[in-house]
């Protein structure tokens, strides 16, 4: 689909057609992964948050490692995991016939493992300072505890757990490290928008690099745009709630 | 009901000891802040659980540690209204009201009627829609309340129900609340600070000290002869002294240094005396004759309140006392301001003056 020359001049690919594989694959692993440091993470705050103080501490900082360990260090840690020739990988590949590593998937474990302390903990803040009364009011009504908690304790946490689920997402698009490391970089099957721009602006491509990361920032603006202009529905009181109970004035 | 509670829990430094019989009809349970009487109500509901002990309800166990009995909050059926009466803050009105049936009424259109019933009933009409931070803190209290009527609790937990509210609401609310509570019938459990919203709606009264409950009395027997100093000081009462037996039906009031006569029976191994002041009168010099428990007193400080005027006094005969506890040994006096004018046109020295208390006044306490 090359129009201009593979190279020559200062831009020569201008003209070139953009493969829109990188930014499917991206966005497919950014929101499985989403989906599934949602429930991991708020099923995480949940459980912990009642746990011994010990037991708690100690997975916190388990939990929340990611989060300021270097992207490739994580990624050493999955290899190590999932490699074919670890434990797992081996028993994986032998079971199931597929690899887990260098495979489009294998971006949605880098993905989720990177953004999950994000999820985990806003949602623990969020359900930190949720009003457990409310909670016990609901069982002292003969409520369940999956309607407490699906229609009573996630309602009243959901803007920490909406900004959690953003952020998540955010980080999980903008993943590089540990996904070059587990995933690596094969135009058409694992290449995704981040791994796509190291590899052209290493290989000399810079106009169509250029355009990967105006793809890239859009996205984020629209991502930030949308949590914006939820803030701002949340201010407004549309649908929503201040936690305190407004006192009558005589 | 009868509800029994026998229980004993530990928090940190914190025990619990409750333990009392509550019949028909509201029972307050009095205490200060802090005294374990919401954590009594949490341990009811099985919310909190107790470290030992037995809770029952109308012959249903609902805890018992020694047969390893704890039925969840859910199966207790009693209606607990908290503080600050838990609303659900995402759900309208109507949609908090139907938790209330939820667990009860599975068929949709019965639900729908029966709440639409506690709609009129409780005037939230127009409401319906309303986000529980859009009520005023009446309807929020009315919303609480008749959601919890709706489950059709066995019995109903107020805690506090009116420290959310200004001085002026609260009255119109328990005017409201007792003409449910009467409407109802349900057996209640009240609990308050207050003395004075204890003594108005609750027929008995349980008096809570620091974690430890006291027997269930009738409350006009804690205003007219509480037993306990901690009664006493919950009831209102303001003067206190150190006290011991002087022979014959008197008392020795160590702080005070007079001997006072006294009415009735005087409680077993008594250590204090207490005397409302509104029963401490001043007596013109020239009307003491033939006047029981007169004794002579320095004003130390007059204040002048809304309706009334304080005075301070302090007995003549009244013992030294330390810098640090000057105010044990003064009295305080209430009296209307008609009564004090009165008093200072028949008496030009006030420096000086007589008190008198009527020996059916002077309460002796444990």
């Amino acid at each position: 689909m090359r129009i201009g020359g593979p190279s020559g001049g200062p831009y020569p690919d201008m003209g070139e057609t953009m493969d829109w594989y990188p930014l499917y694959n991206s966005l497919r692993i950014a929101l499985i992964s989403s989906v599934i440091v949602f429930f991991a993470g708020i099923g995480a705050a949940y459980y912990i948050a009642r746990l011994h103080p010990a037991v708690k501490g100690f997975l916190d900082v388990v939990l929340t490692l990611p989060l300021v360990l270097p992207p490739t260090v994580v990624g050493y840690f999955l290899l190590v995991l999932l490699g074919p020739r670890r434990p797992f990988g081996a028993w994986f590949l032998e079971t199931f016939g597929t690899r887990l590593v260098m495979t489009w998937y294998s971006g949605i474990f880098a993905a989720a493992v990177v953004a999950f302390p994000l999820m985990y903990r806003t949602a623990r803040g969020a359900f930190e300072s949720f009003d457990e009364n409310l909670a016990d009011a609901g069982r002292t009504l003969g409520l369940g505890g999956a309607y407490i908690f699906w229609r009573i304790r996630m309602p009243a946490c959901r803007q920490g757990i909406l900004a959690g689920t953003v952020l998540a997402f955010a980080r999980a698009l903008g993943e590089y490290g540990a996904t070059s490391m587990i995933a690596g970089y094969t135009p058409g099957r694992t290449a995704t928008i981040s791994t796509t721009v190291y590899q052209l602006w290493r290989t000399d491509n810079d106009a169509l690099a250029f355009r990967w990361v105006m793809v890239n920032v859009a996205i984020s603006a629209v991502v930030l745009l949308v949590v914006n202009l939820l803030e701002r529905r949340e201010r407004s009181g549309a649908g929503t709630y201040p936690g305190r109970l407004v006192k009558e004035k005589a | 009901m009868p509800l029994l509670v026998d229980i004993r829990k530990k928090l940190g430094d914190f025990e619990l000891r409750a333990s009392f019989q509550a019949d028909q009809g509201v029972t307050g349970i009095l205490g200060a802040s802090g005294c374990g009487k919401s954590m009594t109500l949490r341990c009811i509901a099985g919310i909190v659980r107790p470290d030992e002990g037995r809770i029952e309800l109308d012959g249903t166990v609902f805890f018992d540690s020694e047969k390893k009995i704890d039925l969840k909050p859910q199966k207790r059926q009693v209606g607990l209204l908290f503080q600050n009466y838990a609303l659900f803050p995402n759900m309208t009105v109507r949609q908090n009201l139907l938790t209330g049936v939820k667990a009860r009424e599975k068929d949709k259109e019965k639900a729908d009627r029966l709440v639409r019933e506690m709609i009129r009933r409780f005037s939230l009409d127009g409401l319906e829609g309303h986000r529980p931070f859009q009520l005023s803190g009446g309807q929020q209290q009315r919303t609480a309340l008749a959601r919890i009527l709706l489950s059709k609790p066995r019995m109903l937990m107020l805690d506090e129900p009116f420290s959310a509210l200004d001085g002026y609401l609260r009255w119109n609310l328990e005017l409201e609340l007792s003409e449910v509570l009467q409407e109802y019938g349900c057996s209640t459990l009240f609990v308050s600070h207050s003395r004075d919203e204890i003594y108005r709606i609750c027929r008995q009264v349980c008096v809570m000290d620091r974690g430890t409950s006291g027997p269930v009395i009738p409350v006009k027997q804690l205003f007219d002869s509480p037993v306990s100093k901690a009664a006493a000081l919950l009831s209102g009462c303001k003067n206190y002294s150190r006290a011991c037996p002087a022979g014959g039906h008197t008392a020795f009031a160590r702080d005070w240094g007079v001997t006072l006569a006294y009415k009735g029976e005087a409680p077993e191994g008594f250590r204090h005396m207490g005397i409302r002041s509104h029963y401490l009168r001043l007596v013109p010099s020239g009307e003491a004759e033939g006047l029981e428990n007169v004794f002579r007193c320095s004003i130390r400080r007059i204040i002048e309140d809304v309706f009334s005027m304080v005075v301070m006094v302090s007995p003549a005969d009244a013992p030294e006392v330390s810098a640090g506890d000057e105010h044990e040994s003064w009295l305080r006096l209430e009296l209307s301001k008609e009564a004090w004018e009165a008093f200072c046109r028949k008496e030009e020295r006030q420096e000086e003056v007589l008190v008198h208390v009527d020996p059916g006044d002077v309460m002796l306490l444990r």
